[in-house]
C-alpha cells in the first residue's frame, strides 16, 4: 500500500524504494532514529585511554562497528552459500569453535596456559583456515555432490562441530597470557579504531575486489537462478556450490581468531553460540533471497551491523537479554513469510490491481 | 515490489520489537526470578552442547577382591568443570585403590540408562551416577535394587525415590551464592552498585548464585543493580553487557559473575575503558568456578574473589563405599561438599594448585 504511494511521487523515489539497499539502510535510520529520541548520549563517542595507556575511540556506536565484525564477516561468506545454493549454513558457530581452538591449540603447543607463542600466530591463522576451507569443503561436498539440503548437511557439523572443538585440545580451555594476542580483538596499540573494525573492513575490501574481478558472483547468481541452465552455459554449478563453501570457511577462520583473540582463551560449548542465527538474518535483512539467486553483498554487510545495532540497542535500554533471540525471530518471521512464493504471488496481483485502479481513476 | 513491501514490513517490526522491549524493562526492572521458579533441575554447569559419546567400557575380568564400580557420567567435553569431574573419578577409582571400575559418558538419558542397565547386568558392586535428566530412572534403579547393586548419585540429584540410592553428593548452589554475597558484604563498601551478569536463566547454578544476591539487594538500601543481564555463561555476551552500561556512563563498583568466562568478558570491557579492577582498585570482580586461570587473576589481584563449584566428588563417594562396606548406614543421604570462596587477598599458589580446575 504505503509503496505504490510513494511510486506517484515521483521517480527518483521509486527507484530509491527499489534498489536493495533501501531495506537495511531503513532499518538503520529507524534504529538511529528511535536512539535519537529515546536518548540523544547514545551517540557520544570519546577518546579516552585504555588499561594499555593508549588511546582508544569508545561509545556505543563505537561498540557496534567493534562487536558487529565477526557478524559482517560471516553475511560475507553466508550471502554466497545462500545465492548459490538456496540454502544456508548453520553449522558456522561450530565451526568458530573448530577454528577458534585449532588457533590456541597451535599457538599454545597444547598447553593449558602460556605466556609466550609457542608458533607465530600468522601460522596458526593459516592452519585454522585450512582447517575450516576443509570442513567448509566437507559441506560443500555434501550440497554440491550428493544435493543433500544444506540445512540438512551442515546440521552434522553443528551438532558434532563443539566436541571437535573440545577434542582438539584434549577438553583443556587454552589460555593465551600474551599481551599482543589480545590485538585482534582489542586495539592495535597507539590506533584508537577497534581492530576487528578493521580486519572486517580488509574482508569487505577483498571481497569487492573479488566480486568486481573476478566472474564468481555473476557464477553464483546464475547457479542460483538456475542450476541447469547455467549448466548448459558452460558454468560448472557443483564447482561453485563447493566454493562458496569454501568462501564462508575463510571467513569462519577469520571471524574465529577474533573470537579467540577477544578474551585470550574460547569455551568451546558457548563460543559464537547462535551466531549462524545472526548471519543468516544479515543475509535476510539485507533484502536477498534466502532461495538463492540475485544478491546484494553490501546489503548484507549492511545488514550485519543492524543486527548489531539493535543488539546494542536492546543492551542499552536494558532488555533482558535472553529475550533477545525473540526479537530477531520476529524479523526472521516477518521475512521469510513474506519472501514466500504464495505471499509474493498476492501481494504481485495486488500491486497489479492497484495499478489498474489507478489507471482507470486517471 | 516485494523489497518494497520487505522493507516497510521489516521496519515496522524493528521498530515494533523494540518499543515493545522498552516496555518490558521498565516495568520489571528488579523481578528476575519469574523463569526460573517453574523450571525443574536443570544442567549444573555450563549449557551442554557437546554430542554424545560412546559408552566406554573398560575391563570387565573380574578379580579378586575389587569393589567393581559402573561409573555414568555425562560427556567430558561439556565443560571445564566435567572434564576435572571425570579426572578426579577416574584417579580414584584404580585398581591401586581397590577398584575395578567402567565408565560411560553421555549427554543422553536414554543412552545413560542403556549403559547402566548393560553395567547390572555385569554384576557391579556399586553404580555411580551423575544423571543427564532427572527424570526417568526409576526402573533401572529398581533393577539395581532386585541385583544388589547400590546406587549413589553425584554432582545432580534425580527424581526419585530416595529409598532408591545410597547416597546423593551434591553441591548447593544456594550457599555457593551466599558465601559468595557474605565475602561480598564483609568488603563494606559505602554502596554497592551492581553489575549482575547471570548464567543460562533456569539452570541451577543461576538460580543459587543469583538467589543470594537478589535477597540481599530487596534487603539493604545500599546496594543496588545497576544491570541485571543474562550473558548465558558467556565471555562475549558479558563484555557486551558491560560495554553497554560503560557507554551509557553509569557509575557501578561490582561486577558480580555467575561464571568465570563472563568474569573475563566482563573484565575485558573494563579493561578498554581503563577502569582499574582487582583487589583495592574501583571495581570489584567476583567469578565462580575456579577455573585455574581465574584463580591465578586472583593471584595477581585483578580480580577480588572466586567462588568455587567443587567437581571433586570422587572423595566423598569413596568414604560413602567404604562406610557401606564396613555395614554401616549412610543416615543423612543427600552429602552436600564443602566449597570455598577464594579472597584474592589470602589465596596462595597451592589453592591455585589443588583447586584449579
Amino acid at each position: 500500500m504505503g509503496k505504490t504511494k510513494t511510486e506517484k511521487s515521483g521517480f527518483s523515489f521509486s527507484a530509491i524504494l527499489r534498489n536493495q539497499l533501501f531495506i537495511p539502510i531503513a532499518a538503520l535510520l529507524l534504529l538511529a532514529l528511535f536512539n535519537l529520541i529515546m536518548d540523544p548520549s547514545f551517540y557520544a563517542i570519546r577518546l579516552g585511554e585504555n588499561a594499555d595507556g593508549f588511546k582508544v575511540l569508545s561509545g556505543n556506536l563505537i561498540s557496534i562497528l567493534d562487536m558487529g565484525s565477526e557478524l559482517a564477516i560471516l553475511a560475507i561468506g553466508m550471502t554466497l552459500v545462500t545465492a548459490a545454493t538456496g540454502g544456508q549454513d548453520i553449522s558456522v558457530g561450530a565451526t568458530i569453535a573448530i577454528a577458534g581452538s585449532v588457533i590456541l591449540r597451535v599457538v599454545c603447543g597444547g598447553e593449558q596456559s602460556v605466556t609466550e607463542y609457542k608458533a607465530p600466530i600468522i601460522v596458526a591463522l593459516i592452519i585454522a583456515i585450512v582447517v575450516s576451507m576443509i570442513f567448509g569443503a566437507f559441506n560443500g561436498m555434501l550440497v554440491a555432490i550428493f544435493n543433500i539440503q544444506p540445512m540438512v548437511a551442515t546440521l552434522i557439523l553443528f551438532t558434532a562441530g563443539r566436541s571437535i572443538a573440545a577434542w582438539i585440545n584434549n577438553n583443556t580451555l587454552p589460555v593465551v597470557n600474551v599481551k599482543s594476542f589480545g590485538v585482534f580483538g582489542n586495539y592495535i596499540p597507539g590506533f584508537p579504531i577497534p581492530t576487528p573494525f578493521i580486519i572486517a573492513m580488509i574482508c569487505v575490501l577483498l571481497i569487492f575486489l573479488v566480486l568486481r574481478f573476478t566472474t564468481i558472483g555473476l557464477y553464483t547468481q546464475a547457479v542460483g537462478i538456475n542450476e541447469n541452465s547455467s549448466r548448459l552455459n558452460g558454468i560448472n554449478p557443483i564447482f561453485i556450490k563447493f566454493l562458496t563453501f569454501v568462501i564462508l570457511g575463510i571467513c569462519v577462520a577469520v571471524a574465529a581468531l577474533i573470537k579467540v583473540s577477544r578474551i585470550s582463551t574460547i569455551n568451546y560449548s558457548v563460543v559464537a553460540k547462535d551466531i549462524e542465527m545472526d548471519a543468516i538474518l544479515a543475509v535476510a535483512l539485507g533484502g536477498n533471497a534466502l532461495s538463492g539467486g540475485k544478491f546484494n553483498m553490501t546489503a548484507s554487510i549492511i545488514g550485519a551491523y543492524v543486527i548489531q545495532f539493535l543488539t546494542t540497542t536492546l543492551y542499552k535500554f536494558k532488555v533482558q537479554s535472553d529475550a533477545l533471540p525473540a526479537y530477531k525471530a520476529v524479523v526472521v518471521i516477518l521475512l521469510v513469510v513474506l519472501s514466500a512464493p504464495v505471499v509474493r504471488e498476492k501481494l504481485t496481483q495486488l500491486g497489479a490491481k492497484m495499478k489498474a485502479n489507478k489507471k482507470e481513476v486517471s | 515490489m516485494k523489497k518494497k513491501f520487505l522493507g516497510v514490513a521489516l521496519s515496522v517490526a524493528m521498530v515494533a520489537s523494540l518499543l515493545a522491549g522498552c516496555g518490558s524493562s521498565s516495568d520489571d526492572s528488579a523481578a528476575t526470578e519469574a523463569p526460573a521458579t517453574d523450571a525443574t533441575e536443570a544442567p549444573a554447569a555450563d549449557g551442554a552442547d557437546a554430542t554424545d559419546a560412546p559408552a566406554a567400557d573398560e575391563g570387565n575380568a573380574a578379580s579378586g577382591d575389587l569393589i567393581k564400580v559402573g561409573i555414568i557420567n555425562n560427556d567430558p567435553n561439556e565443560s571445564g568443570y566435567r572434564t576435572a569431574n571425570v579426572e578426579d573419578l577416574k584417579a580414584k577409582f584404580t585398581e591401586a585403590n581397590g577398584y575395578q571400575a567402567s565408565f560411560a559418558y553421555s549427554l543422553k538419558n536414554e543412552e545413560q540408562i542403556a549403559s547402566a542397565q548393560k553395567m547390572i547386568q555385569d554384576g557391579v558392586d556399586y553404580l555411580l551416577l551423575s544423571a543427564a535428566d532427572t527424570s526417568g530412572w526409576d526402573g533401572v534403579l529398581k533393577d539395581a535394587k532386585d541385583n544388589g547393586t547400590k546406587v549413589i548419585l553425584f554432582d545432580r540429584t534425580i527424581d526419585a525415590d530416595e529409598s532408591l540410592y545410597e547416597a546423593s553428593i551434591v553441591s548447593d548452589m544456594n550457599k555457593e551464592g551466599e558465601t559468595a554475597v557474605n565475602w561480598l558484604a564483609d568488603q563494606k563498601l559505602d554502596e554497592y552498585k551492581i553489575i549482575h551478569i547471570q548464567g543460562v536463566m533456569g539452570s541451577a547454578a543461576q538460580k543459587g548464585r543469583s538467589k543470594a544476591l537478589d535477597d540481599k539487594v530487596a534487603a539493604e538500601s545500599t546496594w543496588s543493580i545497576v544491570a541485571q543481564q543474562t550473558a548465558e555463561w558467556n565471555a562475549d555476551k558479558a563484555q557486551q553487557i558491560v560495554q553497554s552500561v560503560i557507554d551509557s556512563k553509569e557509575k557501578f563498583n561490582v561486577i558480580y559473575a555467575e561464571n568465570d568466562d563472563m568474569a573475563k568478558g566482563a573484565v575485558a570491557a573494563l579493561d578498554k575503558a581503563n577502569i582499574s579492577h582487582g583487589v583495592g582498585k574501583d571495581v570489584i570482580v567476583m567469578g565462580y568456578d575456579c577455573n585455574k586461570w581465574a584463580l591465578e587473576e586472583l593471584l595477581n589481584q585483578n580480580w577480588n574473589y572466586d567462588g568455587q563449584c567443587n567437581p571433586f566428588q570422587a572423595q566423598y563417594i569413596d568414604e560413602v563405599i567404604k562406610k557401606l562396606e564396613a555395614g554401616e548406614t549412610i543416615e543423612e543421604k543427600t552429602i552436600v561438599m564443602d566449597e570455598k570462596g577464594f579472597d584474592a587477598t589470602t589465596i596462595t599458589q597451592d589453592d591455585v594448585d589443588t583447586y584449579g580446575i
